[in-house]
């Protein structure tokens, strides 16, 4: 398939900054569905607000952009309704770990078939860089001018606990790592999460002496720590402390049944 | 489809299962919430039995935001719920009428505001309908007044959000849905399926003008659709800074409901041309149903739908009377939106009767009212 079969080219140019982290999640994206040969009408994409949410708008099939937080719900009812399509959700830190929270624990633990691809850039972009629950500890937003006084959420981790068939985390450094672990998430049935740590140069970095993209990208090479939790023996921590260390890695492989499975839920002829 | 002919003695929110499985609803996404939480229990034990989904979701949010998604994913689709519940759901009750998505949203309503009283009835929650939802949208309510109407109206319902691509409401309320009563299932039942992209067929909704219904492009069949709750054109287009694509689209969002309101509104009137007439719906309804019947100077004119308001009969029964009685089980929702067309239409007098508590008002309150009013 052409990369504009694959995207819209009409809705070029699309809204991200330059030097925003989606363009590498599309094209890591783009090739992994390649790869796989996956039929693309019949693949719906859902997004829920948020930059990262906007990725769906540009990819040529069905596409269901939704409320702020919702999209799993959304994408939940889609794919059971018509469980032959395959289900990929596009969000971000705030849309799926804050206003979102609920929908994604509860998600990862009802296990219905979908891929949910988190672009994780620890800001609020689209509304111009407030803090997000992933903001790293003591970091600079607009709306903690001292310093982020709260301490960020772990969304792999919760993933992990929370009961999802597959959990990796990598940055858009990771490119070849996170096209596989795409890969691998779009085959696997159940709830598959892939997180992708991005940069906001326009909304993170540049209150974080980082408004370079290329800054950021060379401070996620220097602080990942490769941990596959999937590999280890003792399930043990899996931390993201983004100003520290930036955990990646798979952090686990399992096969519970998933829901529409047990549910005997009808494909369509 | 033909469902055989049988009666049941069943609960109104039992009634409204049957009614929703007979409009062929095969999914529903619920969680549970006093005086509603029969119609989810009900729909878990009948849907996957049929090749229908029931799912019960973290919370009433994610229940409307997957009812969203299976209708989009080609599913007649429904939710059920009660007063802090509805009000949960008002984001996504927007975003079903921006994007156009047919579903059906059962409300019980209970006393408010907040946590109120979940055990008993009120008509609360009317203004909400239609107004809870930031911007401007237009709905379809239907208020059933009896098991029987559970049913019915829960099949109307289904029909016209099919029909009109809109969020349809069942207005019920603790009374109508915890009372028991004969159910007769009709022998045939009318069905209307979405207008599909597409697709020809002789069907009502087909009927339905492409410049007010857009035909609806259902996922995984090759349309691309792009569904948004931004401002969006034809061709799948967001254009948030367009003000024309704005206006057009929201004003028809609203034209498809108001233009079309005679075919959507329905009521009974008993004791035409009477002196005075009382107007009410819903559980409301039931104690000045019996004043209408047993004194020949009261009628009554039952609204079976409130959204979009049913402005012909009520002016029309307003320009025949001396006086109007409104009764309802608020401080004053519909009665405001009752008197205006009243006096409008040349009614000199309009009072209300405002009864909240839990319990419908009876019709020796009714005719104490109407007392009042020197009507008897």
């Amino acid at each position: 398939m052409e990369l504009f079969e694959f995207f819209r080219e009409d809705r070029m140019p699309t809204v991200f900054c330059p030097g925003c982290g989606n363009g590498t999640v599309m094209n890591c994206f783009f090739r992994a569905f390649n790869e796989l040969n996956l039929p693309l009408d019949g693949t719906a994409f859902v997004g829920g607000i948020g930059c990262s949410s906007r990725i769906p708008l540009y990819i040529n099939s069905d596409v269901l952009h939704t409320t702020h937080g919702r999209a799993i719900a959304f994408a939940t009812g889609l794919k059971l309704a018509r469980p032959e399509l395959k289900v990929v959700v596009f969000t971000g830190d705030g849309d799926l770990g804050a206003i979102g929270g609920n929908h994604f624990i509860n998600g990862c633990r009802r296990n219905v078939d979908m891929t949910v691809i988190c672009v994780n850039n620890n800001i609020y972009g689209m509304t111009g860089g407030q803090a997000s629950i992933t903001t790293p500890h003591d970091f600079l937003s607009t709306t903690t001018p001292y310093g982020n006084k709260e301490f960020p959420f772990d969304l792999s981790e919760i993933a992990v606990a929370a009961g999802a068939n597959y959990v990796a985390r990598w940055t858009t450094r990771h490119v070849h790592e996170l096209t596989r672990s795409i890969r691998t998430a779009l085959q696997k049935k159940g709830f598959t999460f892939v997180e992708v740590v991005s940069q906001c140069p326009t909304n993170f970095g540049r209150r974080n002496k980082m408004a370079d993209p290329t800054q950021m990208l060379e401070w996620f090479k220097e602080v990942s720590v490769r941990r596959d939790k999937a590999k280890a023996e003792a399930l043990d921590h899996v931390d993201l402390n983004l100003a520290g260390q930036i955990t990646i890695g798979e952090f686990v492989e399992r096969n519970r049944p998933c829901y529409e499975e047990q549910m005997g839920v009808a494909k369509h002829e | 489809m033909s469902v055989s002919p049988h009666e049941m003695f069943v609960q109104g929110n039992e009634a409204c299962v049957e009614g929703a499985l007979a409009a062929g609803v095969r999914f529903f996404a619920g969680y549970p919430i006093t005086p509603s939480t029969e119609i989810a229990e009900g729909l878990s034990a009948k849907l996957p039995k049929i090749g229908g989904v029931f799912l019960q979701m973290e919370d009433e949010i994610a229940c409307i935001s997957a009812v969203i998604g299976a209708s989009w994913g080609g599913a007649k689709a429904m939710t059920a719920t009660s007063g802090p519940g509805f009000s949960l759901m008002q984001e996504a009750i927007g975003y079903a009428a921006m994007s156009e998505t047919p579903v059906l949203l059962v409300n019980v309503m209970r006393g408010g505001p907040s946590t109120g009283q979940p055990t008993r009835a009120s008509q609360g929650d009317v203004m909400q309908t239609k107004w809870g939802s930031h911007g401007d949208y237009q709905v379809i309510a239907l208020a059933p007044a009896s098991v029987q109407e559970m049913f019915d109206l829960t099949v109307d319902a289904v029909n016209y959000s099919e029909k009109y691509r809109v969020p349809a409401f069942i207005l019920s309320d603790a009374e109508v849905g915890h009372m028991r009563g004969l159910l007769s299932v009709p022998d045939k039942i009318h069905i209307v399926d979405r207008k599909e992209t597409g697709l020809r067929r002789h069907d009502e909704a087909y009927d339905v003008p492409d410049d007010l219904v857009r035909p609806f492009p259902t996922f995984g069949k090759g349309h691309k659709a792009v569904i948004t709750g931004m401002t969006h054109t034809d061709d799948f287009r967001i254009e948030p800074e367009d003000a024309k694509v704005h206006s057009d689209l929201v004003r028809r969002l609203s034209e498809k409901v108001l233009r079309n309101r005679k075919d959507i509104n329905r009521w009974e009137l008993t004791g035409e041309g009477s002196p005075t007439m009382i107007v009410s719906y819903g559980s409301a309804s039931l104690g000045a149903k019996e004043v209408a019947a047993t004194d020949p100077k009261v009628g009554l004119l039952r609204l079976k739908s409130v959204w979009p308001f049913p402005e012909e009969p009520v002016a029309e029964v307003a320009s025949k009377c001396d006086r109007m009685l409104v009764c309802e089980m608020n401080l004053g929702e519909l009665y405001w939106e009752i008197r205006r067309v009243a006096f409008e239409s040349g009614c000199k007098k309009v009072e209300f009767l405002s009864k909240i508590g839990g319990d419908p008002p009876t019709p020796s309150e009714v005719r104490h009212k109407l007392r009042e009013m020197g009507a008897l």
